[in-house]
């Protein structure tokens, strides 16, 4: 289609950027008809994708208070009071960052260093202790590293597997390396697959502490070609989501 | 019905220093910054403020009139970080007490209903009780015996929110999508004013939207200002998005002393209609 010519990344084989949508939409399969709350660029791609795909009951909203269908008409309101509400029912999943995550999924947003008075004011905790103990939440690191996974974050705001009481559950961590999840019987974060190219000694350099590495690591899926299609000429048209991994 | 039409110096003049006051709209949307930048003339200090922040609260921090925030973040939306209250937070000049944004919704709502807290799952398990310690938890009298977070109320001195509409009694309009959470700001507050657009004639309200858009009524409020622009550089759709080359403006100046005091001095010595002038580019003779 002549859509592709403009396309940021051309006719190309995947980028690492499209094999991380993928990647991201696999976080909302089997979700049913709940709200898809995605921060960021990569995981919105991901949950419009996952959408157009296999769980088209998925609601997403214009970033503001409509709830807008894949053809981006208006299906409802969704005002930040409703979101709150629909929080403690736990008919929602939120992919969100993390600027530090532990092997337990204790979450960091807050503020870098001591909280009384830190070295770095972030965004604070925002709805992350609320949703991390209410309905699933899955995070997004855009650049793997040692600084964002570490043994103990600075202030939880999303709460770990190892809280009392534990997070709600912690479907999957993505990264521009791999995909994690925390399917051990210690709730422990575990290697799930790497993006094509890279190794799980890789991974664990880049991870602040022992990762679970199974026998087998898969390697992460790259776009199908109906799935690059709808990337490229629906959803990407312009290729921003490269961008997003610096 | 009683006219309560007041000017922003009016309403700043009810704000006394050590009050705890709580400010509508949501981050760098449809905040009262008219009447922001009133109190911040005033010279008020040791203010606690309650807000889902935004500019309002970097605002009043630089004009040093703020001892404590409660709030869950403190954001531009399209720049994440609020300049003066980072710098604030990384000095250790303001205190904060940091809540989940459902406990900020609870603490609002258990003060409308007069009640000391109300229970929520929001925040257990995370660092808010940490470094909340004044906020208790509860167990349920009932068999689940679960046990929750009681929110304490976050009862309000004086509440400000700003509405696209309102009439001279004090009933007030939002046009836009998000309602946000300024009908409980009002009713959590002993005090509470509402800034608009326009004040139109209480027959012209259904005029401009639905019966839902009537947010605020007059029994929630104690008085009116227009304040034309008033939200401004926050957005007020739809009569106005946020201005987004203002607001990085505002960030770059707030990087540095001398940024800051030009910045202050070019729009925010005067009053709001010196505000108003300067931000047009209108040049007044001094």
């Amino acid at each position: 289609m002549s859509a592709n010519a403009n396309a940021g990344t051309g006719t190309g084989g995947p980028t690492l950027a499209e094999t991380c949508v993928v990647a991201c939409a696999q976080a909302w399969r089997g979700d049913g008809v709940i709200l898809a709350s995605p921060l960021g660029l990569i995981p919105s791609l991901g949950a419009r994708l996952a959408r157009l795909t296999f769980s088209p009951g998925l609601l997403v909203t214009d970033g503001e208070a409509m709830l807008v269908d894949a053809d981006g008409t208006v299906e409802g309101w969704m005002p930040y009071r409703d979101v709150l509400r629909l929080v403690a029912t736990g008919r929602r999943h939120m992919m969100m960052g993390a600027a530090q995550i532990d092997q337990y999924g204790n979450q960091n947003i807050a503020a870098i260093g001591d909280w009384a008075r830190p070295k770095a004011q972030l965004l604070g905790v925002r709805g992350a202790p609320g949703n991390t103990i209410n309905h699933p939440v899955s995070y997004w690191v855009p650049r793997h590293s040692p600084r964002v996974f570490v043994t103990h974050v600075d202030v939880i705001s999303g709460i770990g597997y190892d809280r009392t009481p534990p997070a709600h559950e912690i479907r999957l961590v993505v990264t521009d390396k791999a995909v994690l999840d925390f399917q051990t019987p210690d709730r422990r974060l575990r290697l799930r697959s790497v993006h094509p190219g890279v190794t799980p000694e890789q991974v664990q350099e880049l991870t602040g502490f022992p990762l679970v590495i199974p026998d087998e690591v898969a390697v992460t899926p790259e776009p199908t070609s109906a799935e690059l299609a709808l990337i490229r000429e629906r959803l990407d048209p312009d290729g921003l989501a490269a961008q997003e991994l610096g | 019905m009683t006219d309560r039409v007041l000017s922003v110096e009016d309403v700043a003049a009810r704000i006394s220093s050590g009050m705890t006051i709580g400010i509508g709209g949501w981050a760098s949307r449809r905040k009262p910054m008219a009447l922001v930048r009133a109190l911040a003339r005033t010279g008020v200090k040791d203010l606690t403020v309650v807000s889902f922040g935004g500019p309002d609260v970097g605002l009043l921090i630089a004009a040093g009139a703020v001892r404590r925030v409660v709030a869950g973040f403190v954001s531009l939306d399209s720049i994440p970080l609020e300049p003066h209250y980072r710098r604030a937070r990384q000095a250790g000049t303001v205190e904060l007490a940091e809540l989940d944004e459902g406990m900020m919704q609870f603490g609002l709502l258990a003060a409308t209903q007069r009640l000391p807290f109300l229970p929520t799952r929001a925040g257990l398990g995370s660092d808010v009780l940490r470094v909340n310690p004044q906020i208790k938890t509860i167990r349920s009298p009932y068999d689940d015996g679960e046990e929750l977070v009681a929110v304490p109320a976050l009862r309000l001195d004086v509440a400000l929110v700003h509405m696209n509409r309102a009439d001279a009694g004090g009933n007030g309009q939002y046009l836009g999508p998000d309602p946000y959470f300024d009908d409980l700001f009002c009713l959590a507050a002993d005090q509470a004013f509402v800034s608009c657009e326009r004040i139109v004639p209480t027959s012209e309200l259904l005029a401009a939207g639905p019966p839902q858009s009537l947010l605020i009524n007059r029994v929630m409020v104690a008085g009116v200002a227009e304040t034309p622009h008033g939200a401004h550089f926050t957005s007020c759709v739809p009569d106005y998005d946020r201005d987004e080359a203002f607001q990085a403006q505002y960030v770059k100046a707030a990087g540095s002393d001398e940024g800051w005091a030009a910045f202050r001095s070019a729009y925010l010595d005067g009053d709001e209609a010196a505000y108003q002038d300067a931000v047009r580019g209108v040049v007044r003779p001094t």
